[in-house]
């Protein structure tokens, strides 16, 4: 086997890192999940979904960022600084790495009104959040058109279950969303649900 | 310059973290939802607090200062 | 949908009330016919406030005019602060008239819309505001009456401020400031969190000036006849005429404008001091013209309610009843018979209450329907003796924990109630009621809300 160059190190790098960083993307939407519907990781209070949700996010950013910088400084493909935020605008593949792109641009929509919470309306900021529904298949797709490694052995496996994993959170949260009572129901839900004991309305 | 808590009753969605966070403070009632105490927050308990603010998913707790 | 404008009979000299010099004020001498605009102009004359926007700040300073709504605001603070705002706000006529038990502003805005009419474009000169909503009720009759009025004062070219008509749904909260505000922006007309007392808000940067329908129209005369002449009518401390919405004790409902100050006994038609007419579980009955009273609700369903006895030696005065834990409120008054059980009526309004919850903060949604469960307990037979306790534990969960005053308007209504027809309670307990006529008395809407539609 030859030795690993500078340049075959910075393609290994983007790889390794972009598959670490799908791993990071999948906890972070798994954990987001949990904290909507206030579900609890065993052993752990309340508060700490909610901090892992956060600090995680910033974790896969860190990944994130050190994928794209190695993938554009490794001279074996041209990639192009451009190409990190605007779709489609690689020489290399740029339709997988497009998608790529608008995948980093939806994170970085994220992170940045998340941090500037506080500063927004509650509707803007809940809108932009579901844009993490979207960016999560689009790094998905981004892993599996981009390189063959996610095609066999250990990194397929690293795919599959990041998809598993998912798609499973999102069925908890379906199954939970399709009994939850509507705003202009709580109240009505909450009388009919008193006990016949309580009850006896004329 | 004292500080105060408040919850946004509307925000709040009962996820309890502010109580987990600042039990010295904050009370859950029998539905989950958070009681706050009224009086202004001990000098010694601002960073816990600040921490609880931070800490709500729903963004619904808030120091304010003291009118 | 039917026509939801069922219009009280506006009572001037009936049931005993004096005929007061100088009154009617705000509705004309010949009952329900509406004042047409020239009706209005041959009355009134047109509006030419002197002084410019200081002089009718001082007018309405000097009259101590407060909000006709519920909470008697000063409207003078309220003025100047909206003409302080930048940039100005929207100016908002509130005709949305939530409470079922009232009926003066429908009335009002059906007979006299051209006072309301005046009344929001001096608010909308005072505030520098070019835009003004008038917010009523669903009713076509009463929206294309309001509609037409608007059109005519347009074509005489007698409004500066533009005037858009919005209707509110059908909810009990739909008047509150901050559901208008919401309902204005396009959105459900739902209370928000205001963190900050000041005007409600539409959007940020983007404030409103709410004024009830009736206070617009005393401003509207005020501007005309100034201070003065409005503290010929009322006292020192709460001066003026208000719209009071009567249920008489024979159910009949009618408007009456009165001086506040006015003997409640005069208003309801009641006997001075208890009679013949035996003694209920409220505690003595007093006769009066319409059937013997038990009990008077006073301030609607956020009011209180007070023993018949006690009730008719106050005057519709905030001095003499907030010492007794009730208010003015919007001048709504009902006279409970004797022959009804008032935990019942009691326990049918709580329920109504309950399901008028918007629905957004916890402690309201899940402790007013609990609370209404345990009040419909204790209006039954052989009542649980838990079931006083749960009630009052979650009146205390629930009293200043909602974005708005209906968990604590539901809960000072409840325990009035609690409070009035105690000797009932313990009626119950021993499984009798002193209820003879089980049919309804309180006014109280058959649908609840259940989409999201309800509330837009």
């Amino acid at each position: 086997m030859t030795g690993i160059t500078g340049s075959t190190a910075l393609w290994y790098a983007s790889r390794a890192t972009g598959v670490v960083t799908l791993l990071l993307l999948t906890t972070v939407v798994v954990l987001g999940i949990l904290v909507n519907r206030q579900g609890r990781l065993p052993g752990l209070p309340g508060f700490a979904v909610t901090g892992l949700h956060r600090n995680v996010s910033l974790l896969a950013v860190a990944f994130l960022a050190i994928h794209v910088v190695t993938a554009i400084a490794d001279p074996y493909v041209t990639i192009g600084l451009a190409a990190a935020v605007l779709p489609f605008a690689s020489p290399y593949k740029p339709f997988w790495l497009g998608l790529g792109a608008i995948s980093l641009d939806l994170v970085a929509a994220l992170i940045l009104t998340s941090l500037a919470r506080a500063r927004m309306s509650r509707r803007a900021w809940r809108a932009i959040h579901w844009l993490g529904y979207a960016a999560w298949p689009l790094a998905v797709l981004h892993s599996i058109g981009s390189s063959t490694d996610t095609h066999s052995g250990l990194v397929l496996g690293v795919l599959a279950v990041c998809v598993l994993a998912t798609l499973a959170a999102l069925a908890w949260r379906l199954s939970h969303a399709a009994r939850e009572v509507p705003r202009a129901q709580r109240a009505a839900a909450a009388l009919s649900d008193m006990s016949p004991r309580k009850a006896g309305l004329r | 310059m004292r500080k105060r808590l408040q919850v946004n009753p509307v925000a709040c969605a009962g996820h309890g973290a502010c109580a987990e966070l600042l039990p010295e403070l904050i009370t859950l009632d029998e539905w989950g939802y958070p009681i706050v105490a009224g009086q202004p927050v001990p000098h010694g308990l601002v960073r816990e607090a600040r921490r609880a603010v931070a800490g709500c998913p729903a963004l619904a707790l808030h120091l304010t200062r003291v009118a | 949908m039917t026509d939801s404008l069922t219009l009280p009979h506006p009572m001037t000299a009936a049931a005993g009330l004096p005929l007061r010099p100088g009154l009617p004020r705000l509705l004309p001498d010949a009952g329900t016919v509406p004042v047409d605009l020239r009706a209005h102009l041959a009355a009134h004359g047109p509006l030419r406030p002197a002084g410019g926007r200081g002089g009718l700040q001082r007018e309405v300073a000097a009259a101590g005019l407060t909000g006709r709504g519920g909470a008697a605001f000063p409207v003078a603070r309220k003025l100047a602060a909206a003409a302080q705002t930048r940039p100005a706000p929207v100016v908002a006529g509130n005709g949305a008239e939530g409470e079922p038990a009232s009926n003066k502003d429908r009335s009002l805005l059906w007979i006299s819309p051209h006072l309301v009419l005046d009344g929001l474009q001096l608010a909308a000169w005072a505030a520098g505001s070019g835009t003004a909503v008038l917010y009523v009720p669903r009713s076509r009759r009463l929206y294309d009456r309001l509609a037409g009025a608007i059109a005519e004062r347009a074509t005489a070219g007698m409004d500066a401020a533009s005037v858009e008509l919005v209707t509110a749904p059908d909810r009990f909260l739909a008047g509150e400031e901050s559901a208008l505000a919401s309902r204005l922006a396009g959105r459900p007309a739902l209370p928000a969190h205001r963190p900050v007392r000041g005007l409600p808000r539409l959007a940020p940067g983007r404030a409103a000036l709410v004024q009830n329908v009736e206070t617009l129209a005393h401003l509207a005369l005020i501007a005309r006849y100034g201070a003065a002449w409005f503290r010929e009518a009322g006292t020192e401390a709460e001066p003026g005429t208000m719209l009071a919405t009567v249920q008489l004790a024979d159910g009949r409902t009618s408007v009456a404008e009165v001086p506040l100050g006015a003997g409640l006994a005069g208003l309801l038609g009641l006997d001075d001091g208890p009679g013949p007419a035996g003694a209920g579980a409220a505690g003595p009955c007093v006769p009066s013209a319409f059937g013997p009273v038990q009990a008077v609700l006073v301030g609607g369903y956020h009011g209180a309610w007070l023993p018949a006895a006690q009730a008719a030696a106050l005057p519709l005065a905030d001095a003499a009843l907030r010492p007794l834990g009730a208010a003015v409120g919007a001048g709504v008054l009902s006279a409970l018979p004797a022959d009804r059980c008032g935990l019942a009526e009691t326990a049918r309004v709580a329920r109504y209450l309950a399901l008028e919850s918007a629905g957004q903060c916890g402690p309201c949604f899940n402790g007013l329907p609990r609370i209404a469960a345990a009040v419909a307990h204790l209006a039954g037979p052989h009542p649980d003796p838990r079931a006083r306790a749960d009630l009052d534990r979650w009146a205390g969960l629930v009293t200043g924990r909602g974005a708005c005053h209906h968990p604590d308007g539901s809960v000072r209504f409840i325990r009035s109630a609690l409070r009035v027809f105690a000797a009932e309670a313990g009626l119950h307990e021993q499984g009798r009621c002193s209820g003879t006529d089980p049919r309804p008395f309180l006014p109280v809407p058959a649908a609840a809300p259940a989409t999201e539609e309800d509330w837009s």
